[in-house]
């Protein structure tokens, strides 16, 4: 009797409880791209969810430019499908300012924001207010076999230049079967060929527009650049050196078939790992080359997460992404997957960390090239742009792919340099009037 | 007169068998060559696929030792059948729906032509030229405000509308070289629209009916574009699963050909055992 009479209660009670449980419990879509770090942190989702039993994730991993596409179309519409974007440094302040992006302030004390490196938050900021945590960054550097240094007799300085680059090019090349004395980027695209040439334009003494906007893609700076990038590759690159991206010139350089490449910070852990590399033994790092000044010889860049505001998961989200970003999964990284494993670049602490810097030798370099970069004064001349290796406007996409286009032509002989820089120019000329920046 | 003329005949005859035999040997061969080449990426990522990813990159060979490596890395970080499920669920599904509109509309247009027939025919066929992206924002805002964003049933829809005028056009051509006479002896029996449809036109004209539904299941299973941009997870069928090994940075060839061979096989299967449907199919009618 006592039980029938307090069952309906009981029942209701339970059922209360149990649409609380479905109510509280979150279920936040992620958008990635497919690359090491970002399938680590998809690995570790588990840890995630048990330290915050009302949140779930579900993940959406494309290709970085079809992401990005699609990211943008669902942000311009309001569409709210993503939670949390992968987004780079090129597109926080960007999307921010058109208040696409969720501002990020308030950050709980746990966070230790200011732990973040300077440059990197500074990237991620508009109006010194963060639209993006940053989960890892990279810079550009270079890499070399000491075993082949040694062998020649060559010493590496502190600070290589561009002409020492291709004076030890040229000693290298083909000293063994199937050896370039240099890989560098040839593949067309803003984020390919165009992040490498913008950092040889700008050390160079060369930009990308003056104060008022107006290109200077045929100037001297520009045409002595490119001519030194194109008689470099096809001198003493490898063989089909215009469809080289990141990835082919890891594999390369992995296999020993290069004997210098200067690329982003990223791939050193990658290229230090024995299981990954034949050349781990043998791997020597410097700073990115310079020429005329060393002002933006070495790019900035990191994959950030941000909230969209049109995300109905707004607490959840953020849970997610100071948790993705903080000290604590860095460590968690770092004790599950090994210490080379974890994000790069963005925290202080990490380079701090004892069990990091003996496990990757190169933490110093890849530190001292994030702090040095500065977006805000990346060129020799005063420019009007914001980015080191890109410029910090929506065009810059169309702009960076054509103009990496032409540069290609002109690696692969289907052009010279003058008439590519001359056709390069006159077609940012066009984009930038129809975009109003010009009469 | 006869016998010279059989005498020379003779030699001719021979002669003209061996030049059919030398031009069928020759046209199997071109046969043969062009089905290699077309199939020659197919079997090479099928190849990649068994190669760890440093031997999927290194030079072109034949010779490696296979590792399934790739097929556990893919199985590993996310779930195929999900995928499988839903690729499954749209291209039967808007295969279904499409066939169901086509058939009355093919029907209409190949019995009752008016004179406006043949250019509402030219006119859906020409709504396949506009390149996709051109009508992506206003789909996208149309998805977003009836909630059809990451649906299968959303995805059903563009399919369905995607295929329509194809299936339209197939199905009419096929409806149209049915004798006449057969749909009218079955009228003067008595047959009511529905009863002439379901009982003398569609088991007449199934081979064509099959091989045009074959296709339409065969592009809304290849179809990219709207899946990738009207999905996140879960409506996202293969396509959206083999995008997602595509990586800018570490090596992914021999992961994403695993994935891709995995993506494939069942359609390919599907065609395999529906090769010769296929084929009466669409050369149904073409010989009268």
């Amino acid at each position: 009797m006592r039980l029938a009479r307090h069952l309906p209660v009981t029942t209701l009670a339970a059922a209360i409880a149990m649409s609380g449980h479905a109510q509280a419990q979150t279920e936040i879509t992620v958008a990635t791209v497919n690359n090491n770090d970002m399938v680590i942190m998809q690995s570790l989702t588990e840890a995630f969810e048990e330290a915050h039993p009302d949140i779930t994730l579900d993940w959406v991993v494309l290709e970085e430019n079809v992401l990005r596409q699609r990211m943008t179309t669902d942000i311009a519409t309001g569409g709210g499908q993503f939670d949390v974007m992968t987004i780079g440094t090129y597109e926080v302040p960007i999307w921010a300012e058109r208040g696409w992006l969720s501002p990020l302030d308030s950050l709980p004390d746990a966070y230790n924001e200011d732990d973040l490196l300077t440059s990197v938050r500074d990237g991620l900021s508009l109006d010194g207010t963060l639209h993006a945590l940053p989960f890892y960054a990279e810079s550009s550097m270079m890499y070399y076999r000491q075993d082949l240094f040694e062998k020649a007799g060559i010493e590496m300085s502190d600070q290589p230049t561009w002409e020492e680059v291709r004076e030890w090019a040229g000693e290298l090349h083909g000293s063994e079967e199937g050896l370039a004395g240099i890989c560098l980027r040839g593949k067309p695209g803003w984020g390919e060929n165009m992040a490498f040439v913008s950092t040889l334009v700008n050390t160079y003494g060369g930009r990308w527009f003056d104060e008022e906007w107006n290109p200077e893609l045929n100037s001297e700076e520009w045409v002595s650049a490119i001519q030194f990038y194109v008689d470099l590759l096809n001198d003493y690159g490898p063989p089909g050196a215009s469809s080289n991206g990141f990835n082919e010139n890891l594999a390369l350089f992995s296999r020993g078939n290069c004997a210098m490449w200067v690329d982003a910070t990223s791939a050193a852990g990658k290229l230090y790992d024995g299981n990954e590399s034949d050349v781990a033994d043998s791997l020597g790092f410097a700073p990115a080359p310079v020429a005329e000044t060393p002002k933006g010889s070495h790019w900035l860049w990191s994959w950030a997460l941000a909230i969209p505001a049109s995300s109905e998961n707004q607490e959840a989200a953020r849970e997610f992404i100071t948790w993705a970003t903080s000290q604590e999964y860095i460590e968690l990284v770092g004790e599950t997957q090994g210490w080379t494993s974890v994000p790069p670049g963005t925290r202080e602490s990490t380079y701090a960390n004892e069990q990091y810097t003996e496990a990757a030798p190169f933490a110093d370099f890849v530190l001292k090239a994030i702090q040095d970069a500065d977006p805000t004064d990346s060129t020799l001349e005063p420019n009007p742009y914001v980015g080191v290796q890109f410029v910090g406007i929506p065009e810059f996409q169309s702009i960076g792919t054509q103009v990496g286009q032409t540069i290609a032509a002109a690696l692969t002989g289907d052009t010279t340099v003058e008439q590519a820089l001359e056709s390069a120019q006159r077609a940012t000329e066009r984009t930038m009037q129809r975009a109003g920046y010009l009469d | 007169m006869t016998t010279l003329s059989s005498k020379t005949a003779a030699p001719r005859s021979v002669s003209g068998w061996r030049s059919a035999q030398s031009k069928r040997i020759l046209l199997t061969l071109l046969g043969w060559t062009v089905a290699l080449v077309i199939f020659f990426p197919i079997f090479w990522m099928i190849l990649t696929g068994f190669k760890t990813e440093s031997a999927a990159i290194a030079d072109p060979t034949l010779i490696f030792s296979p590792t399934l490596e790739s097929y556990q890395a893919v199985q590993e970080r996310s779930g195929y059948a999900r995928f499988a499920l839903n690729s499954v669920a749209v291209a039967f599904g808007s295969t279904f729906l499409a066939l169901l509109l086509a058939i009355p509309a093919a029907y209409a247009m190949a019995f009752l032509p008016t004179k406006r027939t043949k250019g509402t025919l030219l006119w859906m066929l020409s709504t396949k030229m506009l390149p996709s992206v051109g009508v992506l924002v206003p789909i996208y805002l149309i998805f977003r405000d009836t909630g059809l964003l990451d649906t299968r049933t959303g995805l059903i829809i563009i399919y369905t509308l995607m295929n329509l005028p194809i299936v339209v056009w197939m199905l009419y051509t096929f409806f149209k070289d049915m004798p006449k006479d057969i749909l009218e002896a079955g009228r003067m029996d008595g047959a009511s629209t529905l009863q002439e449809v379901f009982f003398l036109l569609l088991p007449l004209t199934l081979p064509g009916i099959a091989s045009t539904g074959l296709l339409s299941v065969i592009l809304s299973w290849n179809e990219a574009f709207w899946s990738l941009n009207l999905t996140t997870s879960n409506a996202a069928p293969l396509t959206a699963y083999i995008a997602s090994f595509s990586s800018p940075e570490g090596l992914f060839w021999a992961k994403l050909s695993a994935a891709s061979t995995m993506a494939i096989a069942p359609i390919l299967i599907l065609g395999w055992m529906t090769q010769k449907q296929m084929v009466r199919g669409l050369t149904f009618g073409a010989v009268k």
